[in-house]
């Protein structure tokens, strides 16, 4: 059982910085999320775009954003749950509570704050009849251990970087690759692009574009693919495969915490916003582009503001009996619990001779 | 400047006649979310950089649209339920010459 302070699910700009706000105030934090790296959408949809708005940076990229968040919080070291959906949350009777994730790891808290943007990130299924019923069968949307496609015939759907760095790192380890995308161009890094075209100059890398697989079938399991190419509609190609990993992305669903008795608008959490964002469930808050209330946006430095002020109402739960004042940074420093201080230098007073 | 008529086929097949602004620098898919046609997170979920295709829609009238860029391409070419007129609402800006458009949002999860 993980314990903690403060409890954050997500791991995206509002997540990273609440834990700096409760590391301030003493509080120790432990982050849950279900993608394998920290920075929420700014990681897995954007880490190249710039952003204009955050204060104090006239340009910064995503990725350099979740970067400087991660360096920031350091000295209050958080941790980490990541690859992991939050699935449970159970209001336990000593008033704490407990989130179980997609993987059965159970952390406690007394204070939960879900930062959780638009949701959990999903993979994006393509239309196939009877996908489902050979997920975990031969179809899989994420590859855990590449090492379970050794010896195996594979087929990747995709154009984007996933679809082509997986078709070449496989392309070492399973007795086939092919590779279908319904376009000739590929979205990728350049340098994978050009990888790809080797490994299938080399014959160790299939590639069929335009092209679209259309049907799955199979006793049990996956035994083969239908790939229909592009102006051959009348010649459909079976392959025989033992896996299907379909890579067209991942869209964010609200997914199971639409289920914890939250109070839900418009695919948001309703919070209290004329205090600090707590839900309708006492100890649980929602900040950043997860919640809504009367004039909300979704803005990264909106979120900074709703993870401020959540930590601090959160400070008064944990610790009711302390009176606290609020310390500037320039003021108290950082004392981060790894024993790092960061402070203002003194001032040197000094008589000219 | 002033506003165009587009006419927008929402998720449920109805049919909804908005006024929409040219001087705005707004889009099709914030022009739906203005009018809350389909919702909270059903539609722009990345924001309008053409990374996801919730905001696919069908072109139904005759107008010469901007062409695709390469980032709206790779997007169309690995969403679902893609067909010859679809674009994405959010590479759409609107402007005077869209006045009388008419688009059909694609169905949710494309």
């Amino acid at each position: 059982m993980i314990q903690t302070d403060i409890l954050i699910i997500g791991a995206g700009p509002t997540g990273l910085f609440a834990v700096f706000e409760a590391g301030l105030l003493g509080l120790r934090c432990h982050i849950i999320d279900a993608l394998p790296q920290p920075g929420g959408q700014l990681a897995e949809l954007y880490p190249k775009k710039p952003i204009y708005d955050i204060p104090g940076f006239p340009e910064v990229l995503a990725g350099e954003l979740v970067e400087n968040l991660m360096e920031q919080i350091r000295p209050f070291q958080p941790g980490f749950t990541l690859g992991e959906r939050a699935e449970t949350l159970e209001a336990l009777e000593d008033g704490t509570f407990q989130v179980t994730t997609s993987e059965g790891t159970a952390h406690k808290a007394p204070v939960v704050a879900i930062a959780g943007g638009l949701g959990s990130f999903e993979p994006r299924k393509p239309l196939l009849d009877n996908l489902s019923r050979y997920e975990g069968k031969g179809v899989a949307y994420m590859l855990r251990d590449p090492e379970d496609y050794s010896g195996k015939r594979v087929v990747i759907a995709g154009g984007g970087d996933s679809a082509l760095d997986w078709s070449i790192y496989l392309a070492g380890i399973a007795a086939s690759v092919t590779l279908v995308h319904r376009r000739n161009e590929f979205r990728g890094a350049l340098d994978s692009v050009e990888k790809v075209g080797e490994l299938k100059k080399q014959g160790k890398i299939r590639l069929i574009t335009p092209a679209e697989v259309i049907k799955l079938e199979g006793n049990g399991k996956l035994e083969s693919v239908h790939v229909r190419v592009a102006g051959e509609e009348e010649e459909d190609m079976q392959l025989e495969t033992d896996a299907f990993i379909p890579l067209f992305g991942l869209t964010p669903k609200l997914g199971p915490l639409a289920n914890w008795g939250l109070e839900i608008e418009k695919n948001a959490i309703k919070v209290n916003n004329a205090l600090d964002y707590q839900t309708n469930i006492p100890g649980v808050y929602a900040i950043g582009d997860v919640n809504t209330y009367p004039g909300k946006l979704k803005l990264i430095l909106c979120g900074f503001h709703e993870a401020t002020l959540m930590c601090q109402s959160a400070y008064q739960r944990i610790y009711p009996e302390k009176r606290y004042v609020m310390k500037y940074t320039t003021v108290g420093g950082i004392h981060g619990f790894d024993g790092s201080v960061k402070e203002a230098p003194k001032t040197v007073v000094k008589p000219i001779d | 400047m002033s506003d165009i008529r587009v006419t927008i086929i929402d998720r449920r097949g109805v049919r909804h006649q908005v006024d929409a602004p040219t001087d705005m620098n707004m889009n099709v898919m914030e022009l739906v979310r203005v009018y809350e046609l389909a919702p909270e997170g059903t539609i722009g979920v990345c924001g309008g950089m053409a990374m996801c295709a919730s905001c696919q829609c069908y072109v139904l009238s005759n107008h010469s649209l901007p062409g695709l860029s390469d980032e709206e391409e790779a997007m169309l070419s690995e969403a679902f339920y893609v067909k010859d007129n679809s674009r994405l609402g959010c590479q759409l800006r609107l402007a005077a010459d869209f006045d009388g458009l008419e688009v059909e949002l694609a169905p949710e999860g494309s």
